[in-house]
């Protein structure tokens, strides 16, 4: 406390209107508990430098680190019917939706974008955690299925981020049938014969996991991912006992047959455009082959 | 002896009432109550009509899970001739809480596809109320692979909580196979007809649900989450399923009115259970309309038809 605080900021608070500080300018690793200033995770990609954990990646940043120079066209969001159940549990859902879309700049959580991934074309879809736990509703079935269309017509692969905490509850059986609507889209890129690769990271579950993020020709995952179709607690209340350690993460779901491979965040561009070039039959090129034993390095 | 819902107060007072009198009368011949009794039965038929006739989303919840309610396998022994059950996912287990297998209805070749939840507490034990596990999609689609080797039209009777939660099951790929099983749904050139029987309950109801006809027998729930699932999480509290019920939108008529199912299949007054044979016939019928519809379309334009039957959900709303 001195002088500034208590003169000058509340006059400068006043003026600017009650601006808000940044909350979470040093952010705490949740595993080893150690302090990181914001702007450096953020140049490392959210894993924290020293413990290697891996923090949920915002959608946009997440798009940016992937394609070329960070170049590509986002995909517009298709309109559909909101809040069609008029939904209101302890809040409205519509509430819900303003609320999200205030704090993630979102219209919903998919963001959907089109470019190049180390020379290779390629639609990406990605998950907004932050925008209602990246729960699967009609807005973000809309915006898959489309970006499924969208690599059909431009007839290159589809990568697929998921984060998300599963269906919509706040859409009802509306979000459950997002689970066909959405394997509608992989088979008809299937059928197109383009690859469809999933990358999933922290978290990936319900509804999301038991469809088109189970679905990809290859999966790939995040260290430390949870991964799984019931969380621990609905399991922990069936069955009434602790559930072993490291359970539903990434690599229990690599060494259980689930996954292909866990793929370190600073690799996965590398190792995306690696096994693409290799099923689409492209010539190899310099930055592929030395991702290669990286990635092996990885997964080990 | 029924099982009364709490709801149904009235009509178990009154049939009380008319179960001493004929005890009465039975004991002593002098005394004559068929009078009283006819008139305590007109009351206890009005009491069910109207307790019936405004059931709201809870009661009708109630009455889909009502332990006396049929099951597939009434429904496969009384509508299929030669029911033959298959067992096995041909790679880790049988898995009971899903039955499959082939039969003949009303003389057509066809493979049939469902959950069981059990009538008694072994028989609940055996088919784990009706909670499967990754074993009892995989064996739903090797059969539906097979059904589309043969051309044999598949018909789903739906009937579960959900897709079982337990360390094995998630082990095995709980997920996996749910979404192996919706796509396998949506891959096969033969008419899938579904039924959901009593509750469709999320993921573990869609894996076989995908059909290009969905029917709902009239106080059947179908929900991307149990009432008492999403009061726990929206709420934190589990006993305001009733309210989560309400605003779910899960009855036969709210998901007519969404677009969602193709028809809504009557129960006698009283619920399924009160008349099991009326409403398996019943059922039997709309299966056999359903099937005579779709067999005249060659498998591609099925196919092509089912896919877009599901992308148009939602998008008129």
């Amino acid at each position: 406390m001195n002088w500034i605080t208590n003169y000058v900021r509340p006059k400068i608070n006043s003026m600017l209107g009650r601006r808000e500080v940044p909350e979470n300018l040093w952010i705490k690793c949740p595993e080893t508990g150690e302090m990181v200033f914001h702007r450096d995770l953020e140049e490392n990609k959210w894993v924290i430098p020293a413990s290697g954990y891996h923090m949920k990646m915002p959608a946009k940043a997440r798009l940016k680190d992937l394609f070329d120079d960070g170049a590509y066209e986002a995909l517009p969001q298709p309109k559909v019917a909101q809040d069609p159940l008029k939904f209101r549990d302890s809040k409205k859902y519509a509430d819900r939706l303003k609320d999200s879309r205030i704090k993630t700049d979102q219209e919903d959580t998919i963001l959907a974008g089109v470019g190049k991934v180390r020379g290779v074309k390629l639609v990406a879809v990605v998950h907004e955690f932050n925008f209602m736990g990246g729960s699967l509703g009609m807005a973000a079935g809309e915006a898959i299925v489309k970006a499924f269309e969208r690599a059909i017509t431009e007839k290159c692969p589809l990568v697929m981020f998921p984060a998300s905490g599963g269906a919509r509850m706040q859409e009802g059986i509306l979000s459950l049938m997002q689970l066909p609507r959405t394997t509608v889209a992989v088979e008809m890129l299937k059928e197109a014969g383009q690859p469809y690769v999933v990358v999933l990271t922290n978290p990936t579950t319900g509804g999301v996991t038991a469809s088109y993020a189970m679905l990809g020709d290859i999966h790939m995952a995040e260290p430390g991912a949870e991964i799984c179709f019931a969380g621990k607690r609905v399991i922990e209340q069936t069955i009434r006992e602790k559930l072993p350690e490291g359970f539903q993460t990434s690599e229990y779901l690599l060494e259980h047959g689930m996954v292909d491979m866990v793929v370190k965040r600073h690799d996965i561009p590398d190792t995306l455009a690696r096994v693409l070039r290799i099923l689409t039959k492209k010539p190899v090129t310099e930055t592929t082959k030395a991702a290669g034993v990286v990635a092996i390095a990885a997964s080990a | 002896m029924h099982n009364y819902l709490d709801f149904e107060k009235p009509i178990s007072d009154l049939e009380g009432k008319i179960h001493e009198l004929r005890k009465l009368a039975e004991e002593d011949e002098s005394i004559d109550t068929s009078d009283e009794v006819g008139r305590l039965e007109a009351r206890s038929r009005e009491a069910m009509v109207d307790i019936y006739s405004k059931l709201t989303p809870w009661q009708k919840t109630q009455v889909a899970r009502h332990p006396q309610r049929p099951h597939f396998l009434d429904y496969s022994a009384k509508l299929f001739e030669e029911f033959t059950p298959l067992a096995g996912d041909r790679k880790f287990a049988e898995d009971e809480a899903i039955q499959a297998g082939l039969g003949r209805f009303r003389g057509q070749s066809v493979a049939i596809i469902g959950q069981e939840k059990g009538n008694d507490t072994k028989s609940r034990l055996r088919h784990n109320f009706g909670s499967a596990r990754p074993e009892g999609y995989r064996k739903a689609i090797r059969v539906m692979e097979m059904a589309d080797r043969f051309g044999l039209p598949i018909v789903t009777l739906v009937d579960t909580a959900g897709a079982y939660p337990g360390i094995g099951a998630e082990e095995r790929g709980q997920a996996e196979a749910i979404a192996r099983s919706t796509e396998m749904c949506l891959n096969v050139k033969v008419p899938i007809v579904s039924i959901i029987l009593g509750e469709g309950g999320s993921g573990g109801a869609i894996a076989i649900a995908t059909g290009d006809r969905v029917y709902m027998l009239q106080h059947a729930i179908y929900s991307v989450i149990s009432p008492e699932g999403a009061a726990s999480i929206l709420w934190r509290d589990s006993t305001r399923a009733k309210e989560a019920a309400s605003n779910m939108k899960i009855t036969a008529d709210d998901l007519k009115a969404l677009g969602i199912i193709d028809g809504i299949i009557q129960e006698p007054v009283g619920g399924a259970h009160r008349d099991p044979e009326a409403v398996i016939a019943a059922t039997g019928n709309v299966i056999a309309d359903a099937l005579r519809d779709l067999s005249a379309k060659p498998g591609d334009q099925l196919r092509r038809d089912r896919r877009q039957r599901y992308l148009d959900i939602g998008r008129q709303l």
